[in-house]
């Protein structure tokens, strides 16, 4: 499976929906998976409760749903801990993109870091694409990051992101790591000036 | 936009650069480590072939998947010691101090940062774990992060990040006998909600939280995060310096002075600017229980169950999932629900003041009969404290179990889980389905004084009971 990289302007695919509100990161994969110290199982991993729970009907396990890379969620998706297991398992399970009405900020933080958009909608908005979605699981959704949008072949919906997010995909910078060391000038300054390193002089 | 806030100031004082699409370089001043969310972000450093940039200011521990009854290594589940393998290896490769178990300072990461006098004022404290918002009870900004964030961090003790919103919680009077940090911070999540807090940083002011100790102070500051506000900070005054004096990593000497002086410059001016300001009455707050599954679904003790309809509408789905998930019936009391297990520790509310607070209740008394009942000390030096105290009898005398400094049940990484359809009455911080270990287990968050009441009376009581003199 190949991970985003570089510019991520456009992703299409199929896409099917988690509905509910305030879907925690302990639901989309439970602490006991935690014990690892490498990323690579959590995709078989993702809602592993939930999934128990309705034997096999879960979306995650219906066959319709193999393969698609864009889901449609609801309000404060994410929320709780700061842990990236969540939206590694998600990416590790195929998806590359998350919509829903609002995203919690560290979740949204750790999606951005791994190169998965996660855009915004109004609750109306999500909840005509989440039936739009529903009616027909192996249509292909095309969403365009220039014009902020998602559509099939008939229907488009605005969508909203951050403009550091927006220009970070744009540009392929999502990455932060080499952009911070490329300061090592400056952070030397900063370090210089904070009482705490320099026994409060 | 806020200005002349305490978070105004840390934040310049940090401040590396602008970075294009509004987000800053920030300098982190303290980083933390442990065993869950960094061996992956050594990994991708290892594959970028770069190096800790500041080994000195990183400082790991292992907590959360620590077993508590038995410490012995090898840990009996192997991948319990390989995760605390690699946390040592990749510590001794990288020049990082690492307190681990038996060094007499190891402990849930949040409480064991703030007694060697790690976290102080005017820092910026980051770490992979959401509850870092505790270490602004110091007047530090502190806030969790992701993995990828903890690379960023090791390689260039820096990272980007968007800055908050302020808004400042004001709360008036004094908390009633019986009365915790941690009923105010439920108190306060009720009232904005789980995400109230999202984009913001929350102040925590005004004379109740004047009043509360250090402790108390971490516990409000530690559960910010279930309010959506990804660090919460309270200004640094004479309670701060009195608990920081003499620790292990605090200033001395002449450093000392200078170094209060600087605190003292950082604490939100008279005339600072917040983007929101909220005003609540402390004293008027009861002992407070979560019924539900997110820790915003808290009633005070005296309070009905809420029937979903009768709320507002957005708040109307997860109450009827919470009471299906919950089995606990609208309009009914929440005093008296029977409960299961009973749960003191966590970062949240595992320090010693906490012990002591429950063990007074628990003095004399016995354990209901069928309750499992168990007291995690958050850190060896709390372990050690209350053991000088003679808690550890107290509580061993009333049945309770004294374990071994961890995460223990708060997260169910480790040994300690519920089973099956269990409920705990927990002083822990997240009530979410599954949270403690079983995929259909209950969470009652309270206070650890009111898990103590439960334990004795086998269901929800009101600790007020029990605080008659």
């Amino acid at each position: 499976m190949d991970f985003p990289k570089g510019e991520i302007k456009y992703i299409s695919g199929r896409s099917f929906t988690i509905q509910g509100d305030d879907i925690d990161t302990d639901r989309i994969i439970p602490a006991r998976f935690l014990k690892c110290v490498s990323f690579s199982a959590l995709g078989e991993q993702v809602f592993a409760d939930d999934r128990e729970e309705l034997k096999g009907n879960h979306p995650f396990d219906l066959d319709q749903n193999k393969g698609a890379n864009i889901l449609i969620v609801n309000d404060n998706f994410g929320c709780g801990s700061s842990r990236e297991h969540a939206p590694q398992a998600l990416m590790r399970w195929g998806i590359r993109l998350i919509v829903g009405e609002s995203f919690a900020e560290i979740f949204f933080g750790n999606c951005l870091a791994l190169g998965i958009p996660c855009l915004t909608a109004s609750k109306e908005e999500i909840t005509k694409l989440q039936k739009l979605v529903n009616e027909n699981t192996s249509q292909i959704w095309n969403f365009n990051l220039k014009d902020l949008s998602i559509s099939n072949q008939k229907e488009s919906f605005k969508l909203k992101i951050e403009e550091g997010a927006y220009n970070m995909f744009y540009t392929g910078k999502w990455d932060a790591t080499s952009q911070l060391l490329d300061e090592n000038e400056r952070i030397n300054n900063t370090v210089k000036n904070l009482p705490y390193l320099n026994h409060f002089n | 936009m806020s200005s002349g806030t305490l978070y105004d100031k840390v934040w310049d004082f940090h401040q590396v650069k602008e970075l294009p699409g509004g987000s800053t370089q920030l300098f982190v001043g303290l980083h933390l480590i442990h065993e869950v969310t960094s061996p992956q972000a050594f990994a991708a450093l290892n594959e970028k072939k770069l190096e800790v940039k500041f080994p000195n200011l990183t400082v790991a521990t292992v907590d959360h998947i620590v077993p508590t009854s038995n410490q012995q290594r090898p840990f009996s589940d192997p991948l319990a010691e390989e995760m605390l393998a690699t946390l040592e290896k990749n510590c001794k490769s990288n020049g990082i101090k690492f307190h681990g178990i038996g060094s007499n300072s190891q402990g849930v990461v949040h409480v064991m940062a703030p007694e060697l006098g790690l976290t102080q004022p005017g820092m910026t404290v980051a770490c992979g774990d959401s509850h870092t918002s505790t270490h602004g009870a110091f007047g530090a900004i502190a806030f969790g992060i992701g993995t990828s964030q903890v690379r960023d961090v090791l390689a260039s003790q820096s990272l980007a990040m968007k800055k908050l919103k302020v808004r400042r919680i004001w709360v008036d009077g004094s908390l009633q006998k019986g009365v915790y940090a941690k009923d105010l911070i439920l108190h306060i999540i009720r009232l904005l909600g789980v995400k109230g807090g999202v984009g913001f940083a929350y102040e925590f002011a005004g004379p109740a939280i004047e009043n509360l100790s250090m402790e108390g102070r971490m516990t409000i500051c530690n559960m910010a995060i279930e309010g959506g506000a990804r660090c919460g900070y309270i200004n640094p005054d004479e309670t701060t310096f009195k608990y920081l004096k003499g620790k292990e990593y605090s200033p001395k000497g002449k450093e000392w002075d200078k170094a209060i002086s600087w605190w003292k410059s950082l604490v939100s001016d008279s005339e600072a600017r917040f983007d929101d300001e909220i005003q609540l009455d402390g004293s008027s707050i009861e002992p407070t229980v979560t019924w539900g599954i997110t820790p915003g679904q808290g009633i005070s003790i005296k309070e009905k169950i809420p029937n979903p309809e009768i709320l507002p509408k957005n708040e109307q789905q997860i109450a009827k999932d919470a009471c299906k998930y919950m089995d606990l019936e609208p309009d009914k009391p929440i005093e008296g629900t029977s409960i299961d297990v009973c749960f003191i520790g966590s970062c949240t509310n595992g320090r010693l003041s906490d012990l002591e607070e429950a063990s007074k209740v628990v003095k004399d008394q016995k354990v209901a009969t069928g309750i499992r009942a168990f007291v995690v000390p958050g850190s060896q030096k709390v372990a050690k404290e209350a053991k000088q105290k003679g808690l550890d009898k107290i509580f061993l005398k009333a049945g309770f179990e004294w374990r071994e400094p961890g995460c223990s049940m708060c997260l169910a990484m480790n040994p300690d889980k519920l089973e099956g359809r269990q409920i705990s009455a927990s002083s822990s911080n997240r009530n979410f389905k599954g949270r403690q270990g079983s995929a259909n287990g209950r969470t009652l968050l309270m206070s650890p004084a009111m898990v103590a009441a439960a334990a004795i009376n086998g269901k929800v009581t009101d600790v007020r009971d029990f605080l008659q003199d």
